[in-house]
């Protein structure tokens, strides 16, 4: 196991927002978690790298308990990409340069150049990388988000709605390089999604959150149409088109 | 490792890229020193700049001769007639003009960063304010400021440092606020500009409440003493500005890479391991620090903390690896500019460079902001 999370609870000024929380995550896969607004999604993923403190439980990556490091040493395990970044007169480049800061002692070297330069191709960003960011439409925002986190050679990647605010060409080649850059490296990813069907089609693992607490977790096999109706609240049919699960909501009315 | 390596190589472009703002720091570098001897070589008296490059050459090497156990050599034919002007009025007044212009552009550039603001200056925390309000309160309760004129029309203030020290108390007494606020309700950006707008208000309310009741010899005083003037300090406030300002340098250098993180946004940065609440804290607690030293011995001198970076922005980009180094230059460029432009505008009559500056810095930086960004 690359990623052991056991029994993680976080409250927000004595209000429980996450309680008892337990999932484990292989090398080389995408987990996904669902769940409706306001249940704990992103709260859970900003625990998971320390950047909010959990009330109690651990986080193991490699066998190592990550509460118990500094964010420094952290970030060198756990690259994370949040929801919204902000833009300045920076190119591309130095952007994603920016992602080698938690091994930067004072200035760069050769090799962190090389290995900007390697993410830059890998992602095929290169017609990007001269490019200012404040003048990037959103899905290149996106990748050059997920090249910053992919050079600080983490060993989790942690997406915060990687989809969110991206045209349905920009969702699909955004997951497709998050689905390839965890099976060709040796690492995994834990996102957040709203897109049942997105992350059906890219992830693993799932788990639905209800009321802060795990609803279900596993394979595809938990997302069914029961499940959907307990955690999100409205009936939906799970059909499958080429060997692929499809989730179609339906209108209350209806069932 | 997670990141194969193998078709990583070094970017040339990106190398070219990173050459090109090199070599505009190393220009601003030259233009700092060509301005500087000329700032020394101009003034009531002209001296040839040849002249003004060995007399500062020479007589740097007989101090340290004189300091240090060392032997340099003597440039025993360089004369001494320019050694009074140069060393006691030019070269310490330029000195300050650039010291106090890279004190006062390094804190701007990381009140911007820190603050995530654009209007973030030295100046957006109260800090000014709060020294004008000690230079008043020295001056009308504590009696500090009964000027005469002296010779044709040199004003003095009687007591020089009550009035220095007052305003440096007031400086980090709204900073101690700010510190206080932010310990109490987090460090968020907003917190602290609003906070900083409040004081600065209220300072300025307070300073209209002494001079409502100042006599006119006072309300003089207190004006004047807000006017920042390059000219007011000798050889032992420059060196205690020079400190203070090369270790805020230092530390806002040394900080380049959490500047960049910050701008990414709070928790790209804290993604990246940057500890962002205690950047932000540390960093406004030594900005407020140099330009409250600063203020206090000059005077109120606005404008360069606030535009000198984003001068620098249009010109060389957000990347604090070059645009804290580059905004120290503009500053420095700037604040000399002006106060030898101040020198020489009314000759023999000598404006503060506070005047100048906005005068000098405005008419470009609008230029600059029309042209946008060069590519």
């Amino acid at each position: 196991m690359i990623l052991e999370v056991g029994g993680v609870a976080f409250s927000y000024r004595s209000k429980n927002v996450l309680d008892d929380i337990e999932f484990d995550l292989k090398r080389n896969e995408v987990l996904s978690i669902l769940g409706p607004n306001g249940v704990g999604k992103t709260t859970l993923l900003k625990c998971m790298n320390a950047i909010l403190k959990p009330r109690e439980g651990s986080i193991l990556v490699e066998d190592e308990d990550v509460l118990k490091l500094d964010q420094m040493e952290i970030a060198r395990k756990i690259g994370y990409v949040p929801q919204r970044c902000e833009t300045g007169r920076l190119t591309a480049f130095d952007a994603i340069l920016l992602g080698r800061r938690p091994h930067i002692r004072w200035n760069i070297s050769e090799r962190d150049l090389k290995i900007v330069d390697s993410v830059i191709k890998r992602l095929e960003l290169g017609s990007l990388s001269l490019r200012y960011i404040d003048e990037m439409s959103g899905g290149e925002l996106q990748k050059v988000s997920i090249a910053r986190a992919l050079v600080q050679e983490p060993r989790i990647l942690l997406l915060d709605e990687p989809t969110s605010s991206l045209d349905l060409k920009n969702q699909i080649e955004i997951l497709g390089i998050i689905r390839d850059v965890v099976r060709g490296h040796e690492v995994s990813a834990v996102m957040t999604m709203h897109d049942l069907n997105l992350a059906l089609r890219y992830s693993d693992k799932f788990i639905f959150l209800r009321d802060g607490t795990i609803f279900a977790t596993g394979g595809r096999e938990v997302v069914t149409p029961e499940t959907i109706r307990d955690v999100y609240g409205i009936p939906a049919v799970v059909e499958r088109y080429n060997g692929f699960p499809i989730v179609i909501p339906l209108e209350e009315d209806n069932s | 490792m997670a990141i194969h390596l193998v078709d990583g190589e070094i970017p040339e472009e990106y190398m070219q890229y990173v050459g090109r703002k090199v070599s505009f720091i190393a220009g601003g570098v030259a233009l700092l020193l060509i301005l500087l001897i000329y700032s020394i070589s101009v003034g009531a008296v002209q001296i040839p700049a040849g002249e003004v490059v060995q007399t500062i050459v020479s007589g740097t090497m007989e101090r340290i001769n004189a300091l240090l156990p060392v032997d340099l050599p003597v440039w025993e034919s360089v004369s001494h007639k320019w050694d009074i002007i140069i060393w006691n009025i030019r070269l310490p007044q330029a000195l300050t003009a650039i010291v106090a212009g890279i004190g006062l552009a390094v804190a701007g550039v990381a009140m911007q960063s820190i603050l995530r603001n654009p209007l973030g200056s030295p100046f957006t925390l109260g800090i000014s304010n709060a020294a004008a309000f000690g230079a008043a309160f020295s001056v009308i309760v504590l009696g500090a400021g009964t000027m005469h004129s002296s010779g044709a029309d040199a004003i003095i203030i009687d007591n020089p440092y009550i009035v220095t020290i007052a305003a440096f108390i007031f400086s980090l007494l709204a900073t101690g606020v700010i510190l206080a606020i932010s310990r109490i309700r987090g460090t968020s950006p907003e917190v602290m500009v609003l906070a900083g707008v409040a004081l600065g208000s209220l300072f300025t309310a307070g300073t209209m409440f002494l001079q409502y009741f100042a006599d006119d010899v006072q309300l003089a005083a207190v004006v004047f003493w807000t006017f920042g003037d390059a000219g007011r300090a000798d050889w032992s406030e420059l060196l205690l500005i020079t400190a203070i300002t090369v270790i805020a340098t230092v530390y806002f250098f040394f900080n380049r890479w959490n500047y960049n993180a910050i701008d990414a946004g709070d928790e790209t940065a804290k993604g990246l391991g940057v500890k962002v609440e205690q950047v932000r804290l540390v960093g406004m607690l030594i900005a407020s620090l140099v330009t409250a030293i600063i203020i206090a011995f000059l005077g109120v001198i606005g404008f360069v903390g606030l535009v000198c970076p984003h001068m620098v922005r249009r010109l060389i980009g957000d990347d604090h690896r070059y645009l804290i180094p580059g905004s120290c230059l503009a500053g420095g460029v700037l604040l000399l500019a002006s106060d030898t432009a101040a020198r020489l505008m009314l000759a023999p009559h000598i404006l503060p460079v506070a005047i100048l500056t906005a005068f000098m810095g405005a008419p470009v930086f609008i230029y600059l902001l029309l042209r946008g960004y060069r590519r």
